[in-house]
């Protein structure tokens, strides 16, 4: 859903804003900039001439920076005509090394969640801005910050995993496991074997992610954190089609 | 489509970075249309890059034997290392003609979204250099652009404790281009006014 600004020749011209995914080399100095936007979704774009250094794009289409775009539609890919920064985070995240890893895998699992070109995808926008900019102010731990990024990615995918009641009877008493595939904690009759047996500290700071209980999230032990990390890189992996590639390289201060 | 030879050649030359179904075919008929003697010296230079160019085994960069003609040159300052991402950057800055060091080449950016970490670079090998006391300064000339200023980070944060004065060339590179469209006098002056690099 785009909006009509005019018409160029018989090329049609729209307007949106978003976030740079990823930037590709094409040819001798464009790249192929992957962006989310509000309205359209995820695009792919053809950025012309911006990888000279006299480039009336500058730095404004480089991953992190969000954007406001206008845009031709093209036969295969459409081609940005205009790019004015609304805020760009990648300064701030370049310059610190752990958050720069936190920050692309943020990148990478928004363009896993929106596989389909131009699906409108507004609620996973509004999620990646809201990670980046926590990411930026440097409030909270980086990887609590990406674990509460990829929580809530799942459960506007409608894989939010169970917590409170059994992912397969539904039952509120005690829950001893979490089964990946079941998708969630579950009771002790429910029990696939080999799944994991979290402390209850990670399962209240899974909840507590979920919800953007900070406060909690904030004061939660390392161990329950670092395992809190295994778990939820393990579920989404297990929902994602492909695997997360940067998530490997993502350091925890 | 063309008759089968014409089309090879046609095909071969799509596949150059920066060359499309075009240019390919221009760069197929000029040849076609030029002196049989061109065509051959050409032939004859692609042969001779694959057999003889190999990589210098200190510093990465493109060499006709083990080590590349600047580790050679007695007379380049081993004190100071310009880290760069590809062979090419080191000619964008050779181009400057002012740098009197040597380089490290490290085959690319930190870019973990395309699944290259630090352990995809050449950064172990520069660390052995580092290791002797004999470099002073490194100088940290990769890509002003998002992959090329984390990698700046993650190195310059590796190498702190090691003592060595790291530095980045000034911001009066635009930021988002390529080194190596960068031209000699923008990169001369940020060079110059390199700044120091502190994690
Ligand atoms: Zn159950
Ligand atoms: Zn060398």
């Amino acid at each position: 859903m785009s909006v009509r600004c005019g018409t160029m020749g018989n090329m049609q011209l729209y307007r949106d804003d978003g976030v740079v995914l990823r930037t590709q080399k094409l040819g001798e100095a464009d790249r192929i900039i992957t962006v989310l936007a509000r309205k359209t979704g995820r695009v792919r774009a053809v950025a012309k001439g911006v990888r000279r250094t006299k480039s009336r794009f500058g730095g404004r289409l480089e991953p992190f920076t969000h954007v406001d775009l206008m845009l031709h539609q093209g036969r295969s890919l459409d081609v940005i005509t205009q790019a004015e920064v609304i805020r760009s985070y990648g300064a701030p995240l370049t310059a610190d090394y752990p958050r720069y890893t936190v920050g692309v895998a943020m990148l990478e699992t928004a363009e896993r969640f929106t596989p389909e070109d131009k699906e409108p995808a507004l609620r996973q926008f509004l999620l990646l801005v809201g990670g980046l900019r926590a990411l930026a102010e440097a409030g909270h731990d980086p990887r609590l910050v990406l674990d509460a990024y990829l929580l809530r990615s799942l459960s506007v995918a409608g894989y939010a995993p169970a917590l409170e009641e059994c992912a397969r009877c539904g039952t509120s008493g005690r829950l001893p496991a979490f089964a990946i595939p079941s998708g969630g904690m579950v009771c002790a009759s429910c029990r696939p074997p080999g799944a994991a047996s979290p402390g209850s500290g990670t399962v209240s700071l899974m909840g507590a992610l979920l919800r953007g209980d900070w406060d909690n999230a904030d004061q939660s032990d390392r161990r329950h954190q670092v395992e809190c990390s295994g778990l939820v890189a393990a579920y989404l992996q297990w929902h994602l089609e492909h695997s997360i590639r940067s998530l490997r390289h993502v350091e925890r201060v | 489509m063309y008759e089968g030879v014409i089309q090879n050649l046609i095909d071969e030359l799509g596949r150059l970075p920066g060359v499309g179904p075009k240019g390919a075919q221009r760069i197929a008929f000029h040849l076609l249309a030029a002196d049989p003697d061109d065509a051959r010296k050409l032939a004859a230079a692609l042969l001779e890059v694959t057999e003889r160019v190999k990589f210098c085994r200190t510093c990465g960069n493109v060499a006709e034997a083990d080590q590349c003609r600047i580790c050679l040159d007695p007379r380049r300052d081993p004190s100071i290392i310009c880290v760069v991402e590809e062979p090419k950057d080191v000619a964008a800055v050779e181009k400057i003609r002012e740098y009197r060091g040597r380089y490290h080449v490290l085959g690319g950016a930190i870019s973990p979204i395309d699944g290259i970490g630090p352990e995809e670079l050449r950064i172990k090998e520069l660390m052995t250099r580092l290791a002797d006391g004999t470099v002073t300064e490194l100088i940290l000339a990769t890509d002003p652009n998002l992959e090329g200023e984390a990698t700046a980070t993650y190195l310059a944060r590796l190498i702190k404790p090691t003592g060595v004065r790291v530095t980045r060339p000034a911001s009066g590179l635009p930021v988002g281009g390529d080194l190596e469209y960068a031209d000699e006098v923008t990169l001369g002056r940020a060079f110059e006014g390199r700044r120091l690099l502190d994690v």
